[in-house]
């Protein structure tokens, strides 16, 4: 199904045009949430190899709080909020004023934080892809996310399985969040969307560039 | 003269051989399974890191190999041949076939055991015994296996490393 499509510059350009304006919904309503200044922009859109998915994501065996939701409709793919420990710690200790939850102790992880992690994903998710949706007039349904901390590889892996079926590379819209109120600037996390290869057509196609 | 190990490094969807004197790794093994075919006499063994259980289920237009169970073990048998390995000598430990998410289309969600189920029935359609394996569950794994010993050291994040 991919072979009938070849995927120009011009394509990742309008791909990043509508990964950016999704980062823009997402990133007021974080802002929102944490009443902090989150910036969300897209600094990549590419087709990569799974193994530079990895390590877009942070590196293939490196540990983070994964959020996954399948989306459906007239776009499918898969869909991932990926955060380092360190800043999954900070967003939900924020979120619900327990400043000793913990994702590296799971033994003692209280649902809360873990209910609030779930919600913040569907926020998230929820103001991205319904920006997508108006944008594009395709109708878009995300499933519930569901929330894993383990390695990079073994999370994104399972959102690739679709892809899989079809090709050993994928497109990638990659949204970098970053909090612009603290000094170290490094990413806080990363929002993935990640179309099945038989919704490219249907994407561009809403766009008018095939 | 103490050498340092070389670790080999294995990617999604990929394989590649190792020698007595270093290791070979896959990282981040999820529903993936990672499978290692080992000669002990020679000291020889080749990982293959396979994504889908069946080949038949490839729709893109190249196919490759490594990524299904019932052609990237085929491939791994083949590529240690051509290292003078005899195929009556290999023997297999395998990991991974986890559940991460318990959604997604039917098929998918099952992935992980089915990648399990197929690795094992290929590896006794090839007569190839399976010595040991670490399979299931709902964790990510990390793989490294020495042909110098035969031993396979299987990481989690919340289980720390054991050797099978």
């Amino acid at each position: 199904m991919t072979t009938d499509l070849t995927i120009t510059d011009m394509h990742l350009d309008v791909l990043k045009e509508i990964g950016n304006i999704g980062a823009a919904h997402a990133a007021t309503s974080l802002s929102e949430l944490l009443q902090r200044t989150i910036d969300m922009h897209v600094p990549k859109v590419a087709l990569v190899s799974f193994d530079d998915m990895f390590e877009l994501a942070g590196g293939s065996e490196s540990v983070v709080v994964g959020i996954f939701l399948r989306i459906e409709g007239d776009l499918s793919g898969s869909m991932f909020f990926v955060l380092p420990i360190d800043s999954a710690n900070r967003f939900i200790r924020r979120l619900v004023g327990d400043p000793s939850f913990d994702f590296s102790a799971p033994e003692t992880m209280a649902d809360i934080g873990l209910s609030a992690m779930q919600e913040l994903g569907n926020i998230l998710s929820g103001s991205y892809l319904s920006a997508l949706s108006d944008f594009t007039g395709l109708k878009i349904y995300p499933t519930v996310p569901s929330l894993s901390v383990d390695m990079v590889g073994a999370i994104v892996s399972f959102g690739l399985i679709e892809v899989s079926h079809y090709s050993d590379e994928v497109i990638v819209i990659d949204t970098k969040i970053v909090e612009e109120d603290i000094s170290d600037k490094s990413v806080d996390g990363h929002f993935f969307l990640l179309p099945d290869p038989p919704s490219y057509a249907a994407i561009f196609k809403s766009l008018g560039v095939m | 003269m103490a050498a340092v190990k070389t670790v080999v490094r294995v990617g999604i969807a990929d394989m590649n051989l190792v020698r007595e004197s270093d290791t070979i790794r896959t990282s981040g093994l999820g529903s993936c399974v990672g499978v290692v075919l080992y000669d002990e006499r020679k000291k020889i063994a080749g990982m293959v890191h396979v994504m889908l259980p069946d080949s038949s289920l490839g729709k893109g237009a190249a196919l490759n190999a490594a990524k299904f169970a019932d052609t990237g073990i085929y491939a791994l048998m083949e590529l240690l041949k051509t290292e003078g390995v005899r195929p009556m000598s290999l023997k297999a430990k395998i990991a991974g076939g986890s559940q991460m998410f318990q959604f997604g289309s039917s098929d998918t969600v099952r992935i992980g055991p089915r990648n399990v189920e197929a690795v094992k029935n290929e590896l006794n359609r090839l007569s190839i015994p399976l010595i040991a394996e670490d399979t299931g569950g709902s964790s990510g794994r990390t793989i490294e296996f020495d042909p110098a010993s035969g031993v396979l050291s299987v990481r989690t994040v919340n289980e720390g490393t054991k050797e099978i």
